[in-house]
């Protein structure tokens, strides 16, 4: 079974008489462990799509298979319950509560879950340890850098193991120094199991993917792999031979 | 459905939003605070001046009645003389012998007369004329010597009671049974001595030297057509209406009074008294319960004009809470808890500032308040009223913010 599986999904919104096809029949296959860059100039359609994989919004008409299971007719409180278990989001402003510390930052989305609250503390904490803040545990937003804070964001993002990790445009408010170490930490969590999609219109950030979506007037217009020698980077062994797997099936 | 960890930080929450804001926080609240204030130190008010004044009433006896003449309101007043609309000690004896629901009953009248203890000389003092039966419905006995009998009043013996007071007046020997004193001219032999009550009632100072003597003897002083009330003591106090009736029908007997002509006298039961007590506590209870109300109205909207700027400043942070898998109900429930959290704390200062107000009223000399203090029930309505003005008007915020899409939220400026 397939981690999504996206047929001919169309999202239509009206602004007055005008109508606008943010996305146009996209269709789409993500597998576990994929890391996916999806690109394409502004008002492509890449924030609607990425929206739309979160399970923050619903389509016009078309499905949408998370895990196997329809999420595309769900009402608001199961796409929570499904954000919460599934998902989890990395945006491009960070998004972190002001007056909280790192580590209730953190531990955020175990106020909402079924279960695993009791152990918040640990997990949290190895969440932290994970993206390499564990001596800014009780640090508050306004104490860290933003690549430190884009970090916090991560370890929320990952803390209830979710099946997918999205991130849009997750170092658009970084330096490019920074942007390398957060863009580290991903490859990291990818090495480790992850699956994960980043929303990006920088180049050198898609070239640290395995696969590249190209959207343009909500339509795919291209899905690649990036293979070793084009991308010209360093890459651990299993991310290479992953995104050959993904290019073939990318072809099909 | 909802963890403990998110009812731990919601209501967290909810008091570091008052903490962040507290001065903020503190005027929208103003509403309930003076509300909850004012209404528990009226009802403490209330409280005190009723359980002090039952307790007067009671010490006089709930089974007391009280006749007196009245001349109806709505007659001419030639159809009502006096002669006719004064209470008659044939009427007390008539009570007397044919009412089934009275233990006691005794005419009163007072005197004024002049007495003389050795030198010592006083003019114009009350003195009291009464039945026997006065030592039971005023609930005094002697301290020394004898209460009246039967007989003193039958045989119109001229002896008296005098109480403690009297007997430093008259500059009589501390046991002054059978000593003679002069009243009016006549000598009477004093017979017992009775204990001088402390009947302050609202603060004043209703006795001091009293003497007493047979009703039929201070009859004699007395002109024609003089003043004479009855008091009555019923044998239970639960005779109250069965005994009036009673009553009423003698004495309209008595005087020929056709049935639905307006009564010349009146009969009142302390028991009465005390009901209509009741029902004006009662009342000013219900008054200051409707001002609660509308002051609670008054502040329940600034809870919610200032809810509803508590999610639109959160809105990005209602987008985050519900991208990481918050449901509509959990933020509805979170935003639900802040309303009544505010107003909580706005109950709980207006209830410290109540019972400072009250503490205050305690304080007042001569006001009759020193038993002043908030009951329990009034401090369970305080907080319940508080929580239930948050929940209503906290409930259009939160559904808002629980209906907040989270894209709209997250984009949120
Ligand atoms: N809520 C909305 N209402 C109307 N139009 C929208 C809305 N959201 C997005 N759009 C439109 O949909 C198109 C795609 O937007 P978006 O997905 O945000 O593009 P991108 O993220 O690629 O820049 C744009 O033309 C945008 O104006
Ligand atoms: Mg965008």
């Amino acid at each position: 079974m397939r981690l999504i599986e996206v047929r001919d999904l169309q999202k239509v919104y009206r602004v007055g008489v005008e109508t606008i096809r943010a996305l146009n029949g996209v269709d789409l296959r993500i597998e576990r462990n994929d890391f996916i860059a999806i690109m394409g100039s502004s008002g492509s359609g890449k924030s609607t799509l990425m929206n739309m994989l979160g399970c923050l919004d619903r389509p016009t008409s078309g499905t949408y298979l998370l895990n196997g299971k329809d999420v595309s007719h769900m009402g608001a409180a199961e796409l929570a319950r499904v954000r919460n278990e599934e998902i989890g989001f990395v945006f491009q402003s960070f998004e972190l509560l002001p007056r909280q510390t790192a580590l209730e930052n953190v531990e955020l989305p175990l106020v909402y879950a079924k279960g695993g609250w009791r152990d918040r503390r640990p997990r949290a904490l190895a969440a932290l340890a994970l993206v390499g803040l564990s001596d800014r545990v009780h640090h508050r937003p306004n104490q860290l850098s933003g690549g430190q804070r884009q970090r916090v964001a991560i370890a929320r993002a990952i803390l209830n193991r979710p099946s997918i990790l999205l991130a849009d445009e997750p170092t658009g408010n970084l330096d490019s120094a920074t942007t390398v170490e957060i863009l580290a930490i991903f490859r990291k969590l990818h090495d480790d199991g992850q699956t994960i999609i980043i929303v990006t219109h920088e180049d050198e950030v898609a070239a640290h993917c395995d696969r590249v979506v190209r959207l343009r007037d909500g339509k795919v217009i291209s899905d690649l792999p990036i293979l070793e020698d084009s991308a010209g980077r360093h890459r651990g062994g299993s991310g290479a031979k992953g995104s050959l797997e993904h290019g073939a099936l990318g072809a099909c | 459905m909802l963890n403990p960890l998110f009812w731990y930080q919601a209501i967290a929450l909810a008091f570091s939003q008052i903490w962040a804001n507290k001065s903020r926080a503190f005027l929208t609240a103003l509403g309930i605070i003076v509300g909850v204030a004012s209404t528990t130190s009226v009802i403490a008010a209330l409280t005190g001046l009723k359980s002090k004044v039952l307790t007067q009433f009671e010490s006089v006896g709930a089974s007391k009645v009280f006749i007196f003449p009245n001349r109806p309101d709505d007659k001419p007043r030639n159809l009502y003389p006096w002669e006719k609309v004064r209470l008659k000690i044939e009427e007390a004896r008539a009570l007397r012998d044919e009412c089934e629901s009275i233990r006691a009953i005794t005419p009163i009248t007072e005197v004024g007369l002049e007495v003389e203890a050795g030198d010592r000389k006083i003019e114009g003092l009350s003195v009291t004329g009464i039945w026997p039966d006065w030592h039971e419905i005023q609930n005094r006995s002697v301290t020394s010597g004898r209460p009246f009998t039967n007989i003193d009043e039958s045989n119109e013996r001229q002896v008296c009671l005098v109480n403690d007071d009297a007997i430093k007046e008259l500059h009589l020997p501390t046991d002054a049974v059978g000593q003679f004193i002069n009243l009016g001219g006549r000598r009477f032999l004093i017979v017992g001595v009775i204990e001088t009550v402390q009947s302050r009632f609202f603060g004043l100072n209703t006795s001091s030297a009293e003497i007493f003597i047979p009703f039929s003897v201070a009859e004699k002083f007395q002109p024609r057509d003089y003043f004479l009330r009855i008091e009555a003591l019923l044998k239970s106090p639960e005779l109250a209406d069965e005994g009036t009736a009673e009553m009423r029908w003698i004495l309209r007997k008595a005087r020929g009074i056709p049935a639905g002509d307006t009564e010349s006298f009146q009969v009142e039961a302390i028991d009465r008294f005390i009901q209509q007590f009741k029902t004006l506590a009662a009342g000013i209870t219900a008054i200051a319960g409707g001002i609660v109300g509308i002051s609670l109205l008054v502040g329940g909207i600034g809870i919610m004009n200032i809810m509803l700027v508590s999610v639109s400043e959160r809105t990005r942070e209602i987008g985050l809470r519900k991208a990481v898998g918050a449901t509509p109900n959990a933020i509805l429930l979170q935003f639900l808890l802040e309303a009544i959290t505010l107003c909580l704390v706005g109950g709980f200062v207006g209830l410290a500032c109540g019972r400072l107000i009250a503490y205050g009223l305690t304080k007042i000399p001569d006001a009759q308040l020193d038993e002043a203090n908030i009951p329990l029930w009034a401090v369970v309505l305080a907080f319940a009223f508080s929580a239930g003005t948050g929940l209503i008007f906290g409930m259009f915020p939160a559904i808002k913010a629980a209906r907040l899409d989270p894209i709209e939220a997250l984009r949120h400026e």
